[in-house]
């Protein structure tokens, strides 16, 4: 079922102006891991503004749905959109990176209100995503617990550790996402260490596995409506997306990897995400 | 006599049963009490005994598989969501195998993860290096958040496991193979974290040890004792970070001469943290580090091994009997007597 015609504007608005301040905090930061929060936008858009059952003004709510961002460098993506939820406000993107600020090029969850776990080595959060999994089902809660993975970080073998225990523990209660945007650092992930066929490894780790297009909200919504109501076995959620989504200089360009902007460079992708 | 521990609500004959065997038991027993406690192992529910918590409370606990990595991050995953996971596997795959996940998963984000870490040190000789552990309080000491413990012997480790619940953020607990003898002869002592313990009084030298070289260093002091009419203070350091700062600098004020023995390498452990307090108090002393000299330690049982680095009584009384002949320079301004 595709998304209501008012609420699919309203969403896409938000990940619109995300983007928007995506690349005010690349300037304000210094520099930013642009390519791959552009990439990861609507994947956080639907969560944090239809899905996640959570509330900013008690962040630590007990029976909060969680969410780990593995892919920790896409903070930049990420801080902006617990802002524009309301944890905090948005003016206190403008210290990121800055001395004795809470936001990092990599989210501490001590210091981030709303961040459910510290990430930026690489591999590491779905373990923290089980974990929080099984504690769900330890302690007879129903919270939902997600984790927004990069494709590059699961060459880092704590991945398929994590994802054969989620599928061994049967966590339904666990939903990962993967923002394929096939760029690593040094370059697209099939020439630096082939994933593909990456839907397959999922599959035969024991996970249910939804391909779509990461940038479409209609399938997001179709994909996590149905990891929502999963039982016995963990969702995988395949996101094919575009490294640097939304501006069209960067997408698909390894060098917006991470990256600095003058004024002229903000100001050019600006134009490009409100063209888009 | 049976050699009693644990707690008031169950009681243990110390003397037959090995430290893991007594950590499992002291665990299974705790969480009676806290329902928030889980357990998690990585394929050795056996070998590190937390098997008695298994077995009493089997949805509580989590075997991973051999995947040390997942494991400590599903602890902190376990930590964040309210639970308290004790967790236990070898050292040597806590510290070094898992040693991101418990530093930045753990330790980053502050979050009570009790670790007990099995088969620390040479404990588990005749498996060779791969299975020896002589480089986790370097490790652990330098984690931000972490306590870092090694208990004397089954005893203490029931008293420190109990402790543990008391320290909000993680704590490192290592402990050996499980055939050391125990060295308390009852809990009949008073166990503080970071509060370290005189096992044996004296005044010409002190021992500043821990684990299974706290035994070692009474029998050594008992012997000087006898035969060398030396008077050798032992303290046990079982909380190694955050270190007795007091009760290291009381023995150099009282005796001049500090010997440390650890069951590690002497690079970055107990030696280290003591050396470090000395130093910085400018005070002066005859000061000597034991343990495994920056070497892997050769192939053998546990007890041959310690005799050969001279962990034993017998290599302890000999390294103060060394000590004894050095000389340090007072400074002239030394003014603490």
């Amino acid at each position: 079922m595709a998304l209501q015609t008012e609420e699919k504007r309203r969403l896409q608005q938000i990940a619109r102006e995300l983007r928007l301040t995506i690349v005010d905090v690349m300037a304000w930061s210094g520099g930013a891991h642009i390519g791959g929060s552009l990439s990861v936008v609507e994947i956080l858009t639907i969560l944090y503004f239809k899905y996640l059952n959570i509330d900013p003004a008690h962040p630590q709510w007990d029976d909060r749905d969680r969410l780990v961002l593995s892919k920790g460098h896409a903070a930049a993506g990420y801080i902006p959109v617990l802002a524009k939820r309301g944890y905090f406000p948005e003016e206190e993107l403008k210290t990121f990176n800055h001395f004795g600020s809470p936001f990092a090029m990599h989210p501490d969850s001590n210091k981030v209100i709303g961040c459910d776990a510290s990430a930026g080595s690489l591999g590491h959060g779905l373990s923290m995503a089980v974990g929080m999994g099984l504690s769900a089902r330890q302690l007879g809660k129903d919270w939902k617990t997600v984790c927004v993975m990069g494709d590059g970080e699961c060459c880092e073998g704590s991945v398929w550790e994590a994802a054969m225990s989620a599928a061994h523990f049967k966590l339904g209660n666990v939903i990962g996402i993967v923002d394929r945007n096939r760029l690593m650092i040094d370059g697209f992930t099939e020439d630096v260490m082939a994933l593909e066929p990456f839907r397959t490894k999922w599959e035969t780790f024991g996970w249910h596995v939804i391909e779509i297009d990461g940038h479409d909200l209609d399938a997001l919504d179709d994909a996590l409506s149905y990891a929502w109501t999963a039982q016995d076995k963990p969702t995988l959620i395949l996101a094919n997306t575009i490294k640097g989504k939304g501006v069209d200089f960067m997408e698909n360009n390894v060098v917006y990897h991470y990256a600095s902007g003058d004024s002229a460079l903000c100001e050019r992708a600006k134009a490009s995400i409100l063209q888009g | 006599m049976a050699i009693i521990t644990g707690t008031n609500w169950n009681a243990y004959d110390a003397s037959t049963m090995t430290a893991r065997e007594i950590y499992g038991r002291t665990l299974a027993a705790l969480a009676e009490h806290n329902d928030r406690i889980v357990g998690l192992t990585a394929d050795l529910e056996k070998t590190t005994a937390i098997k008695f918590f298994a077995d009493k409370f089997p949805d509580r606990f989590y075997n991973v598989g051999i995947a040390e990595q997942n494991m400590f991050g599903i602890a902190a995953g376990m930590a964040k969501s309210g639970l308290i996971p004790f967790v236990s596997t070898m050292a040597v795959f806590t510290c070094l195998r898992a040693g991101e996940q418990v530093r930045t998963d753990i330790a980053y984000q502050n979050l009570p993860v009790k670790i007990i870490a099995t088969h620390g040190g040479i404990s588990f000789g005749h498996a060779g290096t791969t299975h020896h552990c002589t480089e986790d309080f370097a490790v652990m000491r330098a984690i931000p958040n972490m306590t870092v413990i090694c208990p004397a012997d089954g005893i203490e480790t029931s008293k420190a496991v109990q402790a543990s619940l008391e320290i909000p953020g993680p704590v490192y607990i290592r402990i050996g193979r499980g055939f050391e003898p125990p060295c308390y002869e009852s809990d009949a002592y008073n166990y503080e974290s970071g509060r370290a313990i005189t096992m044996h009084q004296g005044t010409d030298l002190t021992i500043i040890c821990c684990g299974i070289a706290v035994l070692q260093a009474v029998n050594a002091a008992k012997t000087l004792a006898e035969t060398d009419g030396l008077s050798v203070r032992v303290i046990n350091m079982h909380t190694l970070k955050p270190i007795d700062r007091e009760a290291v600098l009381q023995a150099v004020t009282d005796t001049r001469r500090i010997l440390t023995v650890e069951e590690h390498n002497v690079l970055g452990g107990l030696g280290d943290a003591v050396a470090s307090v000395i130093a910085e108090s400018g005070k002066g002393c005859v000061f000597q580090k034991h343990g495994l000299h920056d070497v892997f330690a050769t192939i053998g049982y546990a007890e041959d091994l310690y005799a050969y680095y001279q962990m034993d009584a017998n290599g302890i009384v000999d390294k103060v009997r060394e000590m004894l002949g050095m000389e340090f320079e007072a400074d002239e301004n030394w003014d603490d007597e």
